[in-house]
């Protein structure tokens, strides 16, 4: 044990920031700028797509439909190995292991997101839709002014959830010297060489800390919203959930 | 860049015994840890039943922190940290037979049985109490009632989950590439450094992930069609 206290004495710096004023930011604070920039980036991506995925045009729906598909069906590290190979190819010159980890999270999590937003777009009742035409909305009108602000209020917390998962996400940045958190632990390991299953340890404890937080977040979040549809604000609602916590699941 | 040839990766036999090796190693990982993970999560199903508050507690602890903590940290934990810890005679075995495949399965496998066991969990939590005690009252032990009426109508319940679960771990075997484990994501990136053909080795790669994760998904759907019990929401 005194190990670890050890370990977090001398590295805690390297831990949260990185090797900042001499190099790039890094550790926890580049986990959760990445992770933020990634969720904030591929919410409209998201929107867009399930917008996509549920309008009658099949010249629409359909590629939505694969892109989805192709999202689920291949690994994380897969895309991450396209965008490394792809991007510079695209816009001609090279981009540092963050922007490419950025790009990925914004496919992949762009993605996973539709699905919570379609998910949350069809647990409305359709009244609301019918409602909307008959009041002379256009189909994007009622989507804009009627649907989506009530669907996306619903899902937020099924959005905080995938926002832990984003942050479990960009451990693999590690394996393109992305310099968050999990590559500042195998540095510190580098390092040390005799001490793997201390550092690998607080490793694991400092995301323990962070994910479980925002878990916790998420269902305090949960409550309130499914309270809040009930009718009766602050207390506890029986019946269906607001929106199922996690339709698909996504857990690197 | 050279013009497109999958022909090339296909028909090298190096190249195509690093594809197919890669595969393999996949399979056998995401099979052997999909074993452990069923078994495991069924353990923790029961032991979570149990009246016993320390023993819930464990079980809620375990899947906590396998929710919480990226599969790549646990991943390292057990073969960088945890395997420090074991007696070298072990260690010196495990190292002369393929170590971080075995660590692989464990870290995968005991990482998803607190996802399944969450998924039979709130399977078995949608079946309507009046089954058990109608399966008690008819005189069945807790076993009994266990096997032959709850855990039927559970596992049906939970199918959905469990098969979107089972994609996911067949999707994270991938991660086994950064503990060395000559996967197939390992394989295309060793085939790519020596072929400089990084279109053709990433499309083979991304479309025999995409058709066995497909098969998985459409198997999923033919079982659940296959066991729905008729007039049964």
């Amino acid at each position: 044990m005194t190990a670890v206290w050890e370990i977090l004495r001398d590295n805690w710096l390297l831990l949260l920031i990185g090797q900042y004023p001499n190099g790039p930011l890094g550790g926890i604070a580049c986990t959760l700028i990445l992770s933020v920039l990634g969720i904030v980036l591929a919410f409209p991506v998201s929107v867009l797509l399930a917008l996509a995925r549920l309008s009658p045009w099949r010249l629409l729906s359909w590629p939505a439909t694969a892109l989805v598909y192709v999202a689920r069906g291949v690994p994380l590290l897969m895309v991450i190995l396209w965008v490394y190979f792809l991007v510079p190819l695209l816009i001609g010159r090279n981009v540092s292991g963050f922007v490419t980890m950025l790009c990925t999270l914004v496919l992949y999590e762009g993605a996973y997101l539709a699905e919570v937003v379609r998910a949350g777009i069809e647990a409305l009742p359709k009244g609301q839709m019918e409602a909307a035409r008959a009041l002379g909305h256009s189909h994007l009108g009622a989507m804009r002014l009627v649907i989506l602000p009530q669907a996306l209020f619903n899902m937020l917390p099924s959005m905080l959830s995938q926002f832990v998962s984003t942050i479990k996400e960009t451990t693999l940045g590690y394996v393109i010297n992305v310099p968050e958190l999990t590559f500042a632990a195998n540095q510190i390991n580098n390092q040390l060489l005799t001490k793997p299953f201390q550092v690998f340890f607080i490793l694991a404890v400092i995301y323990y800390v962070v994910c479980w937080s925002l878990t916790r977040a998420a269902t305090a979040l949960e409550r309130r919203i499914e309270a809040r549809r009930a009718g009766t604000r602050g207390v506890k609602a029986e019946g269906a959930p607001a929106v199922p916590m996690q339709p698909v699941a996504a857990e690197p | 860049m050279k013009g497109f040839d999958l022909i090339a990766i296909l028909l090298n036999p190096e190249f195509g015994r690093m594809l197919m090796h890669g595969v393999q190693m996949t399979l056998v990982i995401a099979f052997g840890s999909w074993l452990l993970a069923m078994s495991l999560a069924m353990v923790l199903l029961v032991v979570r039943l149990t009246p016993s508050r320390l023993a819930q507690r464990s079980v809620a602890g375990y899947v906590s922190y396998h929710q919480n903590v990226p599969t790549l940290v646990q991943l390292m934990l057990w073969y960088f940290g945890i395997s420090s810890l074991l007696p070298s005679a072990l260690q010196g075995w495990l190292g002369e037979h393929d170590g971080e495949a075995v660590f692989a399965i464990i870290g995968l496998g005991l990482c998803q049985a607190a996802y399944f066991s969450e998924d039979l969990r709130s399977g078995l939590r949608s079946v309507p109490a009046g089954q058990a005690e109608a399966a008690r009252a008819l005189g069945h032990g807790f076993v009994g009632a266990m096997r032959h009426v709850l855990m039927p109508q559970a596992v049906r319940n939970a199918l959905p989950a469990l098969v979107n679960h089972t994609v996911s771990l067949f999707k994270n075997s991938s991660l086994a590439m950064a503990i060395g484990v000559a996967e197939l994501t390992h394989a295309v990136k060793e085939i790519e450094n020596q072929s400089f053909r990084a279109f053709e080795t990433y499309l083979l790669a991304t479309v025999m992930y995409l058709a066995f994760s497909l098969l998985i998904m459409v198997a999923g759907a033919w079982l659940a069609r296959r066991v729905r019990i008729a007039g049964a929401r």
